[in-house]
């Protein structure tokens, strides 16, 4: 029995690191891909060389992360086969079309015109190196939609029946892609990756700010960023709240354990707002509980005196790991709360005309740069954690979604994984960072800016 | 019946045509690799990379769509085949990863040292790539036990001479591949030494497929059968002659571009017998592709999608091609 119980921990364990380090990089390639869109697009339309320059910067920066993105998200593919077998073949006729088309429809896109968006504008012209930058845009974001449909699948299952043998099968594709939780789920995941992805350039570009104030490129992308997080950062606040509110409805023990809520306040009193608490899930109660009374309902009720399912109206073997869901829950909302205030700053800053001479604001920047994307990571630990023990939510539980292999070989494999990642990203990240640190010439040259005179037959 | 017989077979012909458009598109990418790690001249290896960087990541996508295939056509073959072979898999997923990173970033090597390392790591990630995928193929011609959509066996039935022997063909041919794409990419005398190898790989490649038809032959009784069934093997042997003068021919003829297509043509013959092999089994030695597909419905919902999506797909990956065709001449190292 231990030996399940290892596999079972190695086995998330596995998923969990092999899809964080994805989901960054893809994240990373969703955003700038369309922050290149745009910075093309303002070019094509206005001509100001600037934008150019900025975005075969940016380029290069894309060329790094793209490719290896791809490679990393290649194992994520075949990890349901690795060590979640049981969930394949019970949920495979479902799951597998959602990937499939994530495949077919997106992922060609951005691979297929990825070379040309690359390395081609001097062998294809403007027009359609525009074009190729905005497939390789659509691409990322149809990507999105079909894995999150997948994953939103499993949360909020529906469109199905199960079969004499148990399995799922699909019954209206329909309301299998558009599942009650997906819309939620993709608006916020799709603002994330624009939201890291703006926080990591206005990072990068206040570090170049510092070490050379007058550069305009610097500050034309430190702008851009920073208008962007300005937009997004209290917009995704929004979601996030609607998102919840409809967890409230689809996962209420995700939302008592987000809460720290054990049991139901008394009639009338009203359900508080915790801000800290250490959740004991032996005992089933908080300690060092610090709250506001009758905050909560507010924000879960839109009254005083409302309350939600708490968690002691669950099976105990039915409720995720408590203090996991609790913290991330408020590393994601205190992270999303500092970037409100980042764009806020910039703007009041902007209104005085200090945006690019206030240094300060450019140590805050720089510090804030990973923000974005650790908000989105503790954001998937708040859902995914949140919606255990089950893989398919309700119906088909982790325990008995497994592989049947040996323990020893996936916790082997998972901490070779890790150790590989480590290194392997370790590396990647240093040589971005190099390439971060100084900001883009004039006449940038982007990746590889030889390679269109080294091919075809001109 | 015959209705759900007839798109089971589609399925079936989608994920053969992903697979092996994989095997033949990355293949190349990946004896490439192998190669660059061979060579001593920096200039050399830049023209290399140069054939491969704006495509590679277009063709190992492939092998996205055929693990996304095989998960939404044959869910069974798909959670039987990845625990089975688990740790040739991982090896294949960590390869894949340091294949792209050295790639992209050995442009960013400080010296020319640390690049020789960079391509070194690339020509291990392409070795351990190909010779992965050899093991999985080999294990699974194999035969793999499993019983209720679940994989039986003890996790080392890859591990046996025959698998391995796989391994090693796979790589010699991806390395052919690579060979030959080379004598048609490049020029002088990087073009020249391409031919050589090309030539030789192609007597070693052909060698080992021969002792592979063999030795699949002795495997099992049921692919002898199959294997010497006059519709099989009298078509496959006149294909293969004349691929082979083919080849021949092509390496006098100064269309360069003949080896490659000869040698394709060579995979796409060795891959076509092993389905002939196969068939009606995806996972031998028991599970038929009947028993291993999704439901109608789900098989339905993806092969239309298949059938818009993939011509679509295929006419721009051809413009994507076209756009870096030609020779390439390096003027950088």
């Amino acid at each position: 029995m231990e030996g399940v119980e290892s596999a079972l921990l190695a086995a998330r364990a596995q998923f969990a690191i092999t899809i964080s380090f994805h989901i960054v990089l893809a994240a990373l390639t969703i955003g700038l891909a369309n922050f290149l869109m745009v910075l093309e697009g303002l070019w094509l339309l206005r001509g100001r060389k600037i934008y150019l320059d900025v975005y075969r910067y940016w380029l290069k920066i894309f060329a790094l992360t793209v490719a290896v993105g791809t490679a990393s998200g290649l194992i994520l593919e075949y990890q349901f086969g690795l060590n979640w077998s049981r969930l394949s073949t019970q949920a495979g006729d479902i799951l597998g079309p959602l990937m499939f088309y994530e495949v077919l429809a997106a992922f060609f896109l951005e691979a297929g015109f990825l070379g040309i968006m690359l390395f081609g504008l001097k062998r294809v012209g403007p027009r359609v190196h525009f074009f190729a930058t905005c497939a390789v845009a659509a691409g990322s974001l149809i990507s999105a939609f079909w894995i999150l449909s997948a994953n939103s699948w499993m949360q909020t299952p529906a469109g199905f029946s199960i079969g004499a043998d148990g399995r799922f099968i699909a019954q209206d594709w329909w309301a299998i892609i558009f599942n009650p939780s997906f819309p939620y789920r993709l608006v916020h995941m799709t603002l994330a990756a624009m939201l890291g992805t703006a926080t990591l350039v206005a990072g990068a570009s206040a570090w170049q700010l510092l070490k050379e104030p007058e550069n305009p490129r610097a500050r034309l992308q430190y702008s851009m960023a920073l208008w962007t997080i300005l937009v997004l950062a209290p917009a995704q606040i929004v979601v996030g709240h609607f998102h919840a509110e409809h967890s409230l409805v689809v996962q209420p023990q995700k939302v008592a354990a987000i809460e720290g809520s054990w049991t139901r306040p008394p009639e009338g009193a009203g359900e508080p707002m915790r801000l800290f608490a250490l959740p004991d899930m032996d005992e089933r109660r908080n300690h060092w509980e610090l709250s506001i009374p009758r905050v909560g309902s507010l924000y879960l009720r839109y009254n005083l005196t409302g309350t939600i399912a708490a968690l002691n109206e669950f099976a105990p073997q039915d409720i995720p790991p408590v203090p996991i869901v609790f913290f991330a829950f408020r590393f994601m909302v205190g992270l999303g709360l500092l970037m409100l205030g980042q764009g806020l700053v910039s703007w009041m800053l902007r209104r005085r005309q200090r945006l690019c001479s206030a240094r300060w604001m450019m140590r805050g920047c720089v510090l804030m740069a990973p923000a974005g994307f650790l908000a989105m990571l503790s954001g998937w630990v708040v859902t995914e954690v949140g919606r255990q023990p089950f893989t398919v939510y309700g119906l088909l539980r982790t325990a008995d979604s497994l592989s049947s292999i040996s323990h020893r070989q996936v916790i082997a494999s998972t901490w070779s994984i890790l150790g590989f990642y480590l290194l392997i990203f370790g590396i990647g990240l240093w040589v971005l960072l190099r390439i971060l640190r100084k900001p883009a010439l004039e006449d940038e040259p982007g990746p590889q800016p030889t390679l269109a005179d080294e091919t075809g037959d001109s | 019946m015959w209705g759900n017989d007839w798109i089971t077979l589609l399925s079936a012909a989608a994920l053969a045509f992903s697979v092996l458009n994989y095997v033949l598109l990355d293949g190349t990418d990946l004896g490439v690799g192998v190669l660059l790690g061979f060579t001593r001249c920096s200039k050399q290896r830049r023209a290399m990379a140069v054939t491969i960087l704006p495509i590679w990541d277009a063709n190992e996508t492939w092998l996205v769509l055929g693990g996304g295939g095989l998960l939404a056509l044959f869910p069974m073959a798909y959670a039987i085949l990845l625990p089975a072979l688990y740790l040739p898999f991982i090896v294949m997923f960590l390869a894949l990863i340091l294949r792209a990173a050295a790639l992209e970033f050995r442009d960013y090597a400080p010296d020319q040292t640390v690049k020789r390392c960079i391509d070194g790591l690339l020509m291990c990630g392409s070795l351990l790539i190909g010779g992965s995928q050899g093991i999985v193929l080999g294990a699974l011609v194999q035969g793999l036990p499993n019983s209720g959509a679940q994989y039986t066996g003890d996790g080392r039935e890859w591990m046996g001479p025959f698998p391995l022997f796989c391994g090693a063909v796979l790589v010699v041919g991806y390395t052919w591949l690579g060979a030959c794409w080379l004598y048609w990419r490049t020029e002088d005398e990087l073009q020249q030494r391409s031919k050589r190898q090309a030539k030789s790989l192609a007597v070693v490649t052909i060698a080992l497929l021969a002792v592979l038809v063999v030795w699949t032959v002795k495997l099992d009784v049921w692919y002898a059968q199959r294997l010497s069934d006059t519709f099989v093997w009298l078509p496959g042997a006149a294909l293969f002659v004349s691929l082979t003068i083919g080849f021949i021919l092509g390496c006098r003829s100064r269309r360069d571009y003949l080896p490659l297509f000869a040698a394709l043509g060579i995979f796409v013959l060795a891959f076509a017998m092993m389905i002939a092999a196969l068939f009606p089994l995806i996972v031998p030695p028991n599970l038929t592709l009947q028993a291993a597909a999704s439901s109608t419905v789900s098989q339905i919902f993806m092969l239309i999608g298949f059938a818009v999506l993939i011509p679509v797909t295929l006419i721009y990956n051809t413009y994507g091609f076209k756009v870096f065709s030609g020779k390439v001449h390096p003027v950088r190292d």
